[in-house]
């Protein structure tokens, strides 16, 4: 393991280093953010950053080509498949109503034409409640009757409510 | 070396802790998720780092296992998720309201007329 | 109209087989013909079994802005890496974050995916939606302490979405970009709500 003693290695140590200290941050980050989407942003960086130069340093340590395409090729799946994971977890948190609106400077999509059917939830703002909720607040059939009403306005904008 | 180990896995380890922390309080379903997300990754990472530490690549094929199931995963449960939410239409245009809502909503209207 | 010639059908997929039997290979972690022709078979097996939609619109790749789109992405990522993270570290935390609306004027699926992916790869801003039709882009920005932050988070996106269409638009695209978008911003006015 005492091998540390060219240049290259050195190098290779403070990538991991650096890289390490990232997915620290994504930690503490996750802890702190208060809502679901700023911990989208914590939660992607190392999977990006650090992952990348972990992998540097890691294919500087390790030599043979072999391990070093693969090192690259699990770089390449992160940033990939990395936007997309972001993407869909937000999406459906921005959906759901997950986005507590006082950390919210602006928020333009809720006026936007496809912000109808968030806009329809607006009233039923349920902030950060569990998700596997039922999308309607009363367990029974009965309740939610005024909140179905405004649904079918939400249905609609293939149409496009134009504002 | 040894130092630097000891720094880089202090790091990690603490990384994932805190995301553990957020996986047992994460008031919502999504949080877990996220927080879930970076734990795999953290793993991952782990493994290249000791990879690269002990220059020993037989862990590297996990690696790609683990960084492909991050993806994966998480996919499979924001789908479901997403599949209470958002009903898709023909040409992948969102329609909104979830099946359940819909059904409840044609049974309403069948009860009023 | 005839229909599509075996030909065609296999110019259209080549970039996704030779794709797929580049990662096969990379799995391997050899060159050998062996994994060549298992690749080969597996990639057709797997475009045979589970068929993509064909994108349309195949891409051109000018080289020298696609070097600078990297290189400047690489920079950006470094940067903002840096201060995603020591907006989490420092004692204040975060301030306010938004979810501001960008008009782009791309009208083409490969590249408007380019650009969110771009977008969500940089911390500090997200992709929340894109609105196909109307080409406008749903973003999260992270740390937004007034209307200025805003509006430079705005310019961002345009200038990543001017990189990326100088980088590997066709020439009608990049004409697009010149022109004024399509004025079909929401006229409400943004609910700010008010700070706490």
């Amino acid at each position: 393991m005492n091998d540390f003693d060219s240049v290259a290695d050195w190098i290779a140590a403070a990538f991991l280093l650096v890289g390490a200290f990232l997915c620290l941050t994504a930690g503490v980050g996750l802890l702190r953010f208060p809502d679901v989407l700023s911990r989208m942003h914590a939660g992607t960086k190392p999977q990006v950053m650090g992952v990348l130069l972990i992998m540097i340093g890691g294919a500087i340590r390790l030599t043979g080509w072999s391990v070093t395409w693969m090192l690259l090729l699990v770089a390449v799946f992160q940033l990939i498949t990395a936007p997309v994971n972001a993407h869909m977890v937000s999406r459906i948190a921005y959906r759901r109503r997950h986005v507590a609106s006082e950390h919210l400077f602006v928020d333009e999509l809720g006026v936007a034409p496809r912000g109808a059917e968030v806009q329809a939830g607006e009233r039923g703002r349920r902030g950060d409640e569990p998700a596997d909720a039922p999308v309607d607040q009363g367990p029974g059939p009965t309740v939610g009757e005024d909140d179905e009403a405004g649904d079918p306005a939400a249905d609609e904008p293939a149409g496009g409510p134009r504002r | 070396m040894t130092v630097v180990a000891v720094l880089i896995y202090g790091m990690l380890g603490l990384g994932a802790l805190l995301a553990m922390v957020r996986l047992a309080l994460g008031p919502s379903l999504l949080d877990r998720v996220v927080a879930t997300d970076s734990i795999l990754v953290i793993v991952a990472v782990g493994l290249a780092v000791h990879a690269a530490l002990q220059r020993d690549p037989t862990v590297v094929p996990v690696l790609v296992v683990v960084a492909l199931l991050v993806f994966v995963g998480a996919i499979s449960v924001v789908r479901y998720i997403g599949g209470m939410l958002i009903r898709t239409g023909e040409d992948n245009e969102e329609l909104g309201g979830s099946p359940a809502a819909e059904q409840l909503r044609r049974l309403e209207d069948g009860g009023r007329s | 109209m005839t229909v599509d010639s075996p030909l065609r059908q296999l110019r259209l997929r080549a970039p996704l087989l030779i794709w797929l039997v580049l990662i096969w290979n990379l799995l391997w972690g050899t060159w050998s013909w062996a994994n060549l022709i298992t690749g080969v078979l597996v990639a057709l097996t797997v475009t045979v079994v589970l068929p993509l939609p064909v994108v349309a619109g195949g891409a051109r790749i000018h080289p020298l802005p696609a070097l600078y789109l990297i290189g400047h992405f690489l920079v950006n990522l470094t940067v903002s890496s840096a201060q995603v993270a020591w907006q989490t570290l420092r004692p204040s935390g975060i301030r306010q974050s938004a979810v501001i609306r960008v008009q782009l004027r791309t009208d083409s699926d490969l590249l408007l995916s380019i650009i969110s992916q771009n977008l969500t790869l940089v911390p500090g801003s997200m992709v929340l939606d894109l609105d196909r039709r109307r080409m406008a882009l749903g973003v999260h920005v992270l740390d937004v302490g007034d209307e200025a932050d805003v509006e430079r988070q705005r310019a961002e996106v345009l200038a990543t979405e001017r990189r990326v269409v100088r980088a590997f638009g066709s020439a009608e695209d990049i004409a697009r970009l010149d022109q004024e978008p399509p004025q079909e911003r929401a006229t409400a006015p943004a609910t700010a709500e008010p700070t706490l």
